[in-house]
């Protein structure tokens, strides 16, 4: 119940953070993006602070503890390994981001607003991840049907 | 000074709500990784939906308070057709990139991680080119 608690008021001062910095008007995205035309540059400054004090707090408070406060361990830092999930992924993200001046946090923050855009966008994200979800699936499904296969044929050969 | 400030204070917010979710609940705030987990009920969804209830509540408040923080969409190239793109791009590419601008821009990079500095770097730069793409052919049409 405590942990639920911690994350129910982690996601609010999320969106506390999001909406005061900026992050939650498209415009502004758009305006931070445009490095070229009339940029914008205040958005820098939410990205910087995030970064910024998130690096410097993990390192005073998580590297002196051994684990969460509510679980058993914290998590593992990823592989270094560079993929083409990974590239194509992040590049099919920023052209999004760039056309609709949303990601993922500021648009669930700005639901509640009920605009119509922001509505159309969350639920085509939604549908996005269903899409992808989808298609994990179907791999998966080849895959193990492929190993199947590799393991029935030399047994048909015999 | 408030073009800075505000912003300023917004990421160290951000900042303080991700290691707060990191050393009480273990958990990386990644709102793309959060959101597409609930697509697959676990013993993970409780905290992921209280995490989106507290996200979501705040904005619902906000938006009763200061209306004036929400945007009503994007300047350059609006229209459903663009916004249901760019939704579709966002959901599917985070999900297969594992991760957006809060889970690789603020906990992966903020942690060092090399694929999550990669990821901001691409992200950045394909979003810089859209928008630059964008601004020219909207320019090009008036």
């Amino acid at each position: 119940m405590r942990a639920l608690i911690t994350a129910a008021v982690s996601g609010a001062v999320f969106s506390l953070g999001l909406a005061l910095g900026g992050m939650t008007d498209p415009t502004k995205v758009q305006g931070f993006l445009d490095l070229t035309g009339d940029w914008d540059p205040s958005l820098a400054f939410v990205m910087g602070g995030g970064l910024g004090s998130f690096a410097l707090l993990q390192r005073l408070l998580i590297r002196r503890r051994d684990r969460p406060v509510f679980a058993p361990a914290f998590p593992a830092c990823p592989s270094s390994r560079l993929d083409r999930r990974l590239l194509g992924g992040s590049a099919m993200f920023g052209v999004g981001w760039g056309l609709g001046g949303f990601c993922p946090g500021p648009a669930l923050t700005s639901v509640a607003s009920g605009g119509s855009t922001v509505l159309l966008f969350t639920l085509s994200m939604v549908g996005g991840m269903v899409l992808f979800r989808g298609l994990e699936a179907l791999r998966a499904r080849a895959v193990a049907q492929a190993a199947e296969g590799a393991e029935a044929l030399p047994a048909a050969e015999s | 000074m408030t073009s800075v400030l505000l912003p300023l204070l917004g990421g160290i917010l951000i900042g303080v709500s991700s290691v707060m979710l990191l050393v009480f609940n273990g958990r990386i705030a990644g709102i793309s990784g959060i959101l597409g987990g609930l697509l697959r009920p676990s013993g993970e969804t409780p905290w992921r939906l209280a995490f989106l209830g507290g996200l979501l509540g705040m904005g619902a408040l906000l938006f009763a308070l200061q209306p004036g923080l929400f945007g009503t969409g994007p300047t350059l190239g609006s229209g459903p057709v663009l916004t249901v793109a760019a939704g579709l791009l966002v959901g599917f590419g985070t999900r297969l990139g594992n991760g957006c601008t809060s889970g690789h821009g603020i906990c992966g990079m903020g942690r060092g991680s090399k694929r999550s500095i990669v990821a901001t770097m691409t992200f950045m730069a394909t979003a810089v080119l859209t928008v630059f793409v964008l601004r020219t052919l909207t320019v090009g049409a008036a």
